[in-house]
């Protein structure tokens, strides 16, 4: 039998050990470890011990004074813009003609299945295929553009640094606009209903139903789209290495391949690596807090509005 | 009335144009890839687009495969985890947020605090520590570390305290009780089942999700006999595959093959599956 009064309190605990104890050994060790290899001189292939340098800062000095990783963040930051600003724009216009009464777009499901697909593929794959596909002196996007008289000989793509840059922020773009689309469109269905009926019903016309209506209660979706891809692309390894290897001149060098160059390859750097993880994984946890504070407000503001309903209701009864 | 009607025909128009224009834009890389791959690297050399497919697919397969290349080794490696992976994500996130929504105890809403603080915070920021770490303790070239961190998933974690939160009444967890049955067992046996839809959903993203991850494979695993299938893909960027278009062709479409398989089985609950992850509510 069992007793009421019983306290279950200890399985919660329970139940949340193996969460915390690969969290502590995979995450949060493996952290600790990268920043302490930060102020260390540790470096070279199969070296593991080390010990901390006179200057503790030195690594992240001379991270901050080198113009390759200061180019590097840059071209993050570039590259990341190139993509989201063609990103976020298509998103809310495909959103606003999907979610249009009057427009009634048939096939919707089709599109969307289509529009979504590059986003599952594997990047390195996409990264590769597209350096195939922008090939010199052959290649399809050389062929097409020959064929359509944009182009009276080949052009060498990969050692034009914009055209780089260009292509990197375009497969980004290409691979996540729809899934921002799709994540817009379920903020609209998450809309109540009433707000267009009453729009429509004062004689409002789509457009002004998109930006005043719509747009407004959208703010926090769209904002956590942006926090997000800001936080992926941060992180832009695969496709930029793969691509072009970083190239030409480094102008699609990101901060992650910054690094991992750094680590991974020539003189095995992994002091000085784990110095620039560290900085950006400080811009992360600032993207991060920043995200948290938009979602939890959320929450905040939906528990005091129910707080406030209970009031009322117990004012009544 | 007339004008109204002519205007939203013609934004109707372009509206159509554009979406068939975007799913042509979708398809066509993909499209290319898959007709080059059956097609000579002479005839890529004349036209590298074509609409219909050669005849040079097991001439490239020979190529492909005669070289380091081996699309088989890095299936296998990549099913390993990436199912090793799922299963870690899903089972231990469900009892997790089992955890937070079934049982009242004091660190609740510090630990789920804390789960939405690190939800963000990706492993490759801290990919100098964990080699380093693996190193250490002989775990590089094992595909344990690639399957094992699965088990502290907060993103899923998230998503199956919402799921739990709107589905779970207390009142089955007390009569399990009153059965007789035990905490763990009531898990598995009763809570597990309510939340099959919520696990498939999140097991297609942690499957696709660490199929296509490279970073630290690439780190950690140095012995071809150990390649993820993004690693072999890498390779194909090589010098010796540099004249071969039509193998390199090949070896990009096998990678893609599996997961053009299960989008196109699952793509429905994979889109409703994105648009609830989003929502957070």
């Amino acid at each position: 039998m069992v007793k009421k009064g019983v306290s279950y309190a200890k399985w919660g605990y329970i139940f949340s050990i193996p969460f915390v104890v690969t969290f502590i050994i995979f995450s949060l060790y493996p952290t600790l470890y990268t920043v302490v290899i930060g102020f260390t001189d540790l470096r070279g292939l199969g070296k593991t011990t080390f010990k901390v340098l006179s200057d503790p800062f030195a690594n992240f000095k001379s991270i901050l004074a080198n113009v390759t990783f200061k180019q590097s963040l840059v071209n993050t930051a570039v590259i990341w813009v190139m993509n989201f600003i063609p990103q976020i724009t298509l998103a809310l216009l495909l959103t606003a003609w999907f979610t249009t009464r009057r427009f009634h777009v048939k096939a919707q499901g089709v599109f969307k299945v289509l529009i979504y697909m590059p986003n599952i593929i594997t990047a390195a794959t996409i990264a590769i295929l597209f350096n195939a596909l922008f090939g010199y002196p052959k290649g399809p996007v050389n062929d097409l553009l020959m064929r359509l008289g944009f182009l009276d000989a080949p052009s060498n793509f990969h050692l034009q640094k914009w055209t780089s840059k260009g292509v990197v922020a375009f497969i980004q773009f290409w691979m996540w606009y729809g899934n921002s689309m799709i994540v817009l469109i379920a903020g609209v269905l998450g809309i109540d209903v009433t707000l267009f009926e009453a729009a429509e019903i004062d004689g409002a016309n789509a457009s002004q139903i998109f930006f005043r209506v719509t747009l407004p209660r959208l703010k926090t979706i769209v904002l956590y789209v942006l926090i997000t891809s800001m936080i992926g692309g941060l992180q832009m390894f695969d496709i930029p290495r793969l691509y072009n290897l970083g190239r030409p001149d480094n102008a699609t060098l990101t901060s992650s391949v910054f690094i991992y160059n750094q680590a991974f390859s020539g003189s095995y750097l992994y002091n000085r690596a784990s110095a620039a993880s560290m900085i950006v994984f400080l811009i992360i946890v600032v993207l991060s807090v920043a995200l948290f504070f938009i979602m939890r407000d959320k929450d905040a503001v939906k528990a005091r509005k129910l707080e406030r309903q209970i009031k009322r209701r117990g004012g009544v009864v | 009335m007339k004008s109204i009607k002519a205007s939203t025909i013609t934004m109707k128009t372009i509206i159509y144009i554009v979406c068939i224009f975007l799913s042509l834009l979708s398809i066509f890389p993909f499209w290319v890839m898959g007709m080059n791959a059956t097609r000579s690297t002479y005839q890529i050399q004349q036209t590298s687009v074509a609409l219909f497919p050669g005849k040079s697919l097991m001439n490239n397969w020979k190529i492909l495969t005669g070289k380091s290349f081996n699309p088989w080794v890095g299936f296998v490696n990549s099913m390993i985890i990436s199912t090793g992976a799922t299963i870690c994500a899903v089972y231990f996130s469900s009892l997790t947020a089992y955890a937070l929504v079934a049982y009242t105890w004091r660190l609740r809403n510090a630990f789920f605090s804390f789960i939405m603080a690190v939800l963000m915070i990706p492993a490759q920021v801290s990919g100098i520590g964990f080699y380093q770490f693996m190193y250490r303790i002989g775990w590089t070239n094992s595909l344990m570390p690639l399957i094992l961190p699965a088990i502290a998933s907060p993103a899923t974690v998230f998503f199956m305290r919402q799921y739990l939160m709107a589905t779970l009444s207390l009142d089955i967890v007390a009569s399990a009780r009153i059965d007789g049955s035990g905490e763990f067992r009531t898990f598995n046996q009763i809570i597990l089942p309510i939340m099959k839809p919520a696990m498939a959903t999140q097991a297609i993203f942690t499957f696709v999700a660490s199929w296509n991850t490279l970073f630290i494979p690439l780190i950690l695993l140095t012995r071809q006999e150990k390649y993820t299938m993004p690693i072999m893909v890498s390779l194909l960027r090589g010098d010796i595959y540099k004249t071969e278009y039509g193998s390199v062709y090949l070896g990009l479409t096998l990678t893609v093959l599996p997961l053009f398989v299960i989008y196109f089985i699952l793509s429905k609950y994979i889109i409703a599956g994105v648009a609830l992850g989003a929502l957070k509510e």
